[in-house]
C-alpha cells in the first residue's frame, strides 16, 4: 500500500512554546501505512523550528503572511508547486483557513489539493458568531459579543448583557479571563494589538475544559473523534500534558454536531463540563490541533486521513481509541548550522 | 456504595478515572478499603476485616472510613446511582 509517494505542503512548523500544529500532523503523515510522502515546509519566519527538523520536513519554502494579500501568496504557491508538484496542502493556522478556503478552487485547478471547511461552516463558527451557532444547532454555547473598543465592554456590562469575570479572546488565539473592569480593558488593549479587532467578550462557565479532535468528512460522516482532557496547562494556556478520556457523551455530541452541520476537514472543539455534567462550547478551531498526534497515537490517524480525504478517496471511520493514551511535550535545543539559518534567511528556501 | 466500574486501580494504589483523566495514589489501607468496597463489602463488613486485622477501634475506623468516602464521593469515584 505504500508504493505511492504523496508531495504534501504543510504549515504551521512553529514547534515552539504554543506550537502549531505542523510537526505533529507531519508526525501522523510519516507514519501512514497507506502512501509515502515528501513533505513540503511552509514557513513564515526564519526561525520556526519545523524548517531544520529534516527528519519531518524535507524541504521548506517562506510564504508570505495572509495579511499580504492573497494574490501574493498564490503566487508563491505557484512558485512552490512549479518546482514540487505539490499533492496535498495542509494549512495548519486559524488566520491562513479564510484565505486558502478563498484559493481552493484556483489550486485546485493546478492540482493542489486540499481538505477544508466551507466558507459557510468556517464563518458561523466565529467566536464572536457561537450564540448563533449554538442556536442553530441547538447546542449550549456561552453569550459571546465582538467589541470594538474597551468601552463597549463596559457597556455591556451596564446593560447587564455580561457580568464578571468575563473571557476576553483574541478573534484567532489568545484569551484570558477579566475579574473586573480594570483587567478587561488590560487585555482588551493587549489581544487587540497583537491579534486585531474584533476581540470577542464571552461569559465565564465554570467547569472542567475538555477538548475533542475531529475529522468530519463533510457529508455528515465523522471519520474520527478522540476526547482528551490537558492535565499540565501552560501560562498560554496551551496544554503540555493530556489524556484520552473514556467519554460517550462527547463522542456522541461530535458525531451530532459533525452530521448536522456536515464539517468538512480537521476541527478542534473546546468544551467545558460544569458541575451539572453539562457540556458547553466554548470554540471550534478550524483545523487539526497541536495535539494530534496523541489521536495518532491513540490509533486515530488523523493526519493521514485528511490527506486521503483531500485525495479523493473513501475513508473508513475510525470507531476505537485507547483509553488513557497520555502525551507530555518537552522542548528540546535543536542545534542547526549558520549555513542553514542563512540559506533560509536569504533565499526563502531551505533543503 | 459502589465505586465507579470504569475505575482502573492498579496493585500499586495507582487509581485512574478514565472519564475524567484523574488519577490519584492510594496508601496501602485505602487500597485495601477500596478493593473490599468494589467486592462489594458493606461498610460493616470493612469495618470487622480491618478492625481484625490492624490495631484500630470500630469508632475510630467508622470515623476515618466516613472521612474516607466522603472523600471518593467529592472525587466522584462513586458510582452516579450512589452518591
Amino acid at each position: 500500500m505504500k508504493s505511492n509517494k504523496l508531495n504534501i505542503a504543510i504549515s504551521g512548523l512553529n514547534n515552539v512554546d504554543s506550537p502549531g500544529p505542523g510537526i505533529p500532523v507531519i508526525r501522523g503523515i510519516r507514519e501512514s501505512n497507506q502512501f509515502q510522502s515528501r513533505i513540503i515546509g511552509l514557513a513564515y519566519e526564519n526561525l520556526e523550528p519545523g524548517p531544520y527538523m529534516h527528519e519531518f520536513v524535507d524541504k521548506t519554502y517562506k510564504v508570505p503572511y495572509p495579511s499580504e494579500g492573497v494574490e501574493s501568496l498564490m503566487e508563491r504557491i505557484r512558485y512552490i508547486h512549479d518546482r514540487e508538484e505539490v499533492e496535498v496542502l495542509i494549512p495548519n493556522f486559524d488566520s491562513e483557513i479564510f484565505v486558502f478556503i478563498k484559493l481552493a478552487e484556483r489550486l485546485k485547478e493546478m492540482g493542489v489539493s486540499m481538505f477544508l471547511p466551507t466558507l459557510q461552516q468556517f464563518e458561523e463558527r466565529h467566536k464572536s458568531n457561537l450564540p448563533a451557532f449554538g442556536k442553530k444547532y441547538g447546542i449550549k454555547v456561552p453569550d459571546s459579543y465582538p467589541v470594538t473598543s474597551a468601552s463597549e465592554i463596559f457597556d455591556l456590562k451596564k446593560e447587564q448583557k455580561v457580568d464578571f469575570p468575563l473571557v476576553i479572546k483574541g478573534k484567532f488565539y489568545d484569551a484570558f479571563i477579566a475579574g473586573n473592569s480594570d483587567q478587561a480593558a488590560i487585555y482588551f488593549n493587549k489581544i487587540s494589538a497583537k491579534w486585531g479587532l474584533p476581540v470577542v467578550v464571552q461569559e465565564f462557565v465554570k467547569g472542567t475544559e475538555v477538548n475533542v479532535v475531529a475529522l468530519g468528512d463533510g457529508r455528515g460522516n465523522t471519520i474520527g473523534a478522540v476526547p482528551m482532557r490537558k492535565q499540565y496547562i501552560t501560562d498560554k494556556g496551551k496544554a503540555w500534558g493530556g489524556i484520552t478520556l473514556d467519554d460517550p457523551g462527547m463522542i456522541d455530541y461530535t458525531h451530532k454536531l459533525i452530521s448536522s452541520t456536515k464539517w468538512r476537514g480537521g476541527m478542534e472543539l473546546e468544551l467545558i463540563r460544569t458541575d451539572k455534567n453539562e457540556l458547553h462550547l466554548i470554540e471550534i478551531n478550524p483545523r487539526l490541533p497541536a495535539w494530534v498526534y496523541l489521536a495518532v497515537a491513540a490509533g486515530q490517524n488523523l493526519p493521514e486521513a485528511l490527506v486521503q480525504l483531500a485525495m479523493g478517496e473513501t475513508v473508513e471511520p475510525f470507531t476505537e481509541y485507547a483509553i488513557g493514551k497520555m502525551f507530555i511535550r518537552y522542548s528540546f535545543d535543536m542545534i542547526c548550522s549558520l549555513d542553514e539559518f542563512q540559506q533560509l534567511s536569504t533565499t526563502g528556501e531551505l533543503s | 456504595m459502589k465505586i465507579k466500574k470504569s475505575l482502573a486501580i492498579s496493585e500499586t494504589g495507582f487509581v485512574f478515572d478514565p472519564s475524567t483523566g484523574d488519577s490519584y495514589t492510594l496508601n496501602p489501607t485505602a487500597l485495601e478499603i477500596i478493593q473490599l468496597l468494589k467486592d462489594g463489602h458493606s461498610p460493616e463488613q470493612i469495618s470487622q476485616i480491618i478492625t481484625q486485622e490492624y490495631d484500630v477501634d470500630e469508632s475510630a475506623f467508622e470515623r476515618y472510613f466516613y472521612d474516607f468516602t466522603a472523600m471518593l464521593k467529592q472525587m466522584q469515584l462513586v458510582a452516579p446511582d450512589e452518591e
